[in-house]
């Protein structure tokens, strides 16, 4: 375990328009750590993990990536916005998984993982490749390297997905419902890829309605509603034994 | 449950190898044979009126003149093509920017040479000595770095590479955007959090994907863009119509010349048409893009497309 948190969030508030999705956001995730975020539709699941990464804009509150603010900088005691190509480079460390995969269709399996390497971090052809399938091989895709993305199963590309964020190397990996738009007999596989990874070590932050991978692979889960963060600890208090109204309510529905 | 006679409505039930009589189709063979005669009508026209002069057509279809202006009018389409299209994707992305400043100039570009009628732009840019005798690069209201002698500058190949390229690149640059706007979010999100930067996964990820988009377009604006060199005669540039024009102002034989281009215009509208399909099937077979939205094959996200250059 490390001293300092890999990434802290602090009373982070979002709005789009007159309606305040997130609400003093304040959450802690150290490094190794599982955290899995659970809650009702709208409740600013997917708002506070693109905040993490910048995809959205806070409009108050910060997060801090190994202590650093997330697209802000200090120079001579004063705070700056950061330059598109400096916000890349903190981005990079952040893996993000979608729930619709966002696989580049006009690119092979094998292609779409070494692309970010290519050009981000000018690797050559050579390395990326060997890298590249080594993550085949290790979300159990290596036959499908050449096959392009509309040649896969939903299953499938998530898996390629997985390993695409895995190939710039992150040192965390944030995942929006990795699951749900896929058909029951495919969801397994994925899951199965991303619970190896958390055995592996990797720091993940998990939104999923999946409720026995956040019992099982989680140390720490997040209940979210209406932009709060209503109640949060140890799966096993969580879920097995909630203490609010809310989540009581919520977590009898999806069970 | 079996079928038999008894619970079929009718008491006739239908056997497992028993096919419907086709269905016929009298009005389609009655207009098929309107339509006969009035081809027929039309063919003996082509061949028996003598005033269409066949033998003086097969004798200019191949002078040197006239292949000399089809090679002219290939060269001005493919020049006025390219040109167009390199303008159009800088337009189209600084449309697209957040640049205010850019979006300005872009929208205006548009509105300009959408505008102004290609005719009108081909005689404006031949003429342009008349308004700017000399071209001078320097900084405004400061020192000049060269000058250049407008006569020397425009000629009318230049004239009507400028009057062409420049009234593509504004239909361009509005197919482009559109290819590009086309391109799901969710592609940029991907290719951001990956740590790309926004020329990177433009450069990478969404042009690619536009360009397959736009292809059918192009493709067709390509054979317009064929017969709109035919303008290019009011400039005196010897392209195929204007061979065969200075050819009858000597000779007379009006109506065989002009037949002469219409020819060499159809055959290479032909060649463009048969050679855009083949790339249309080609792209079809090969791969389909995520277009706002999982799963959308490219053939539906031009159709989005289309849509929304219709909508226009
Ligand atoms: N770009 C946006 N513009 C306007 N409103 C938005 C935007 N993104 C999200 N919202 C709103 O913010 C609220 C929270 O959305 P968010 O996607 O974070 O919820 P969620 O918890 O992820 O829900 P789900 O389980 O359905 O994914 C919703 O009311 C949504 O309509
Ligand atoms: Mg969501």
């Amino acid at each position: 375990m490390q001293t300092q948190p890999l990434l802290i969030v602090d009373r982070l508030s979002k709005s789009f328009g007159s309606n305040q999705v997130l609400k003093d956001i304040s959450l802690t995730i150290a490094g190794g750590d599982v955290t899995c975020i659970i809650g009702a539709s709208g409740s600013g699941k997917s708002t506070l993990l693109r905040c993490l990464n910048r995809l959205e804009t806070p409009d108050a509150g910060t997060v801090y990536l190994e202590g650093a603010p997330v697209g802000m900088k200090w120079s001579k005691d004063r705070l700056y916005e950061m330059s598109p190509k400096e916000l890349a480079g903190q981005r990079r460390a952040m893996g993000m998984v979608f729930q619709g995969f966002h696989l580049f269709p006009h690119l092979t399996a094998l292609e779409n993982i070494m692309q970010a390497p290519r050009t981000v971090k000018k690797e050559k052809t050579e390395d990326a490749r060997g890298y590249a399938l080594e993550l085949l091989d290790r979300v159990g895709l290596v036959e499908k390297a050449q096959f392009y993305p509309h040649q896969l199963s939903g299953g499938q590309q998530q898996r390629i997905a997985i390993a695409r964020s895995l190939a710039m190397r992150p040192k965390v990996m944030l995942f929006d419902e990795p699951t749900s738009a896929l058909d029951p007999e495919l969801v397994g596989e994925v899951l199965w890829v991303m619970k190896s990874l958390a055995q592996d070590g990797m720091t993940m932050a998990v939104v999923t309605h999946e409720m026995d991978f956040a019992r099982e692979v989680a140390n720490h889960v997040v209940f979210m509603d209406a932009g709060y963060i209503v109640e949060e600890g140890a799966p096993a208090d969580v879920l097995g034994n909630p203490q609010h109204a809310r989540t009581k309510t919520f977590l009898s529905r999806v069970s | 449950m079996t079928v038999d006679a008894r619970t079929v409505s009718t008491g006739l039930k239908v056997e497992v190898n028993q096919k419907p009589i086709k269905r016929r189709h009298p009005s389609w063979w009655l207009g098929g044979a309107a339509i006969a005669l009035l081809v027929l009508a039309f063919l003996q026209v082509l061949v028996t009126n003598a005033n269409l002069q066949w033998p003086v057509v097969a004798e200019y279809l191949f002078a040197p003149e006239i292949l000399a202006g089809l090679g002219r009018t290939m060269l001005l389409t493919l020049l006025a093509m390219i040109i167009g299209l390199a303008i159009g994707v800088i337009i189209a992305v600084m449309r697209l920017s957040q640049n205010p400043v850019f979006q300005w100039v872009s929208i205006s570009w548009i509105w300009f040479f959408r505008g102004v009628p290609p005719l009108v732009q081909l005689v404006l840019w031949y003429n342009l000595a008349l308004i700017f005798p000399e071209l001078t690069f320097g900084i405004p209201f400061g020192p000049s770095l060269m000058s250049l002698d407008t006569n020397a500058v425009i000629t009318p190949f230049s004239a009507a590479i400028l009057g062409l390229s420049l009234t593509e690149s504004a239909y361009a640059a509005e197919m482009i955007r559109a290819g590009i706007q086309a391109v799901s979010g969710g592609q940029t999100e991907a290719a951001a959090s990956l740590g790309m930067s926004r020329g990177q996964t433009l450069r990478k990820i969404v042009l690619p994907q536009a360009i397959r988009i736009v292809i059918p377009p192009i493709g067709n604006d390509t054979i317009s863009m064929l017969k709109f060199t035919s303008l290019v005669s009011v400039l005196a540039l010897p392209d195929l119509l204007y061979s065969a024009q200075m050819i009858y102002a000597r000779t007379y034989q009006t109506i065989p010349l002009l037949l002469v281009a219409t020819l060499w215009y159809l055959l290479l509208a032909t060649v463009l048409t048969f050679a855009l399909s083949r790339v249309e099937k080609r792209l079809a077979g090969k791969s389909t893009s995520v277009v706002n939205g999982a799963g959308r094959g490219w053939r539906d996200a031009f159709r989005i497309t289309a849509r929304k250059e219709a909508s226009l």
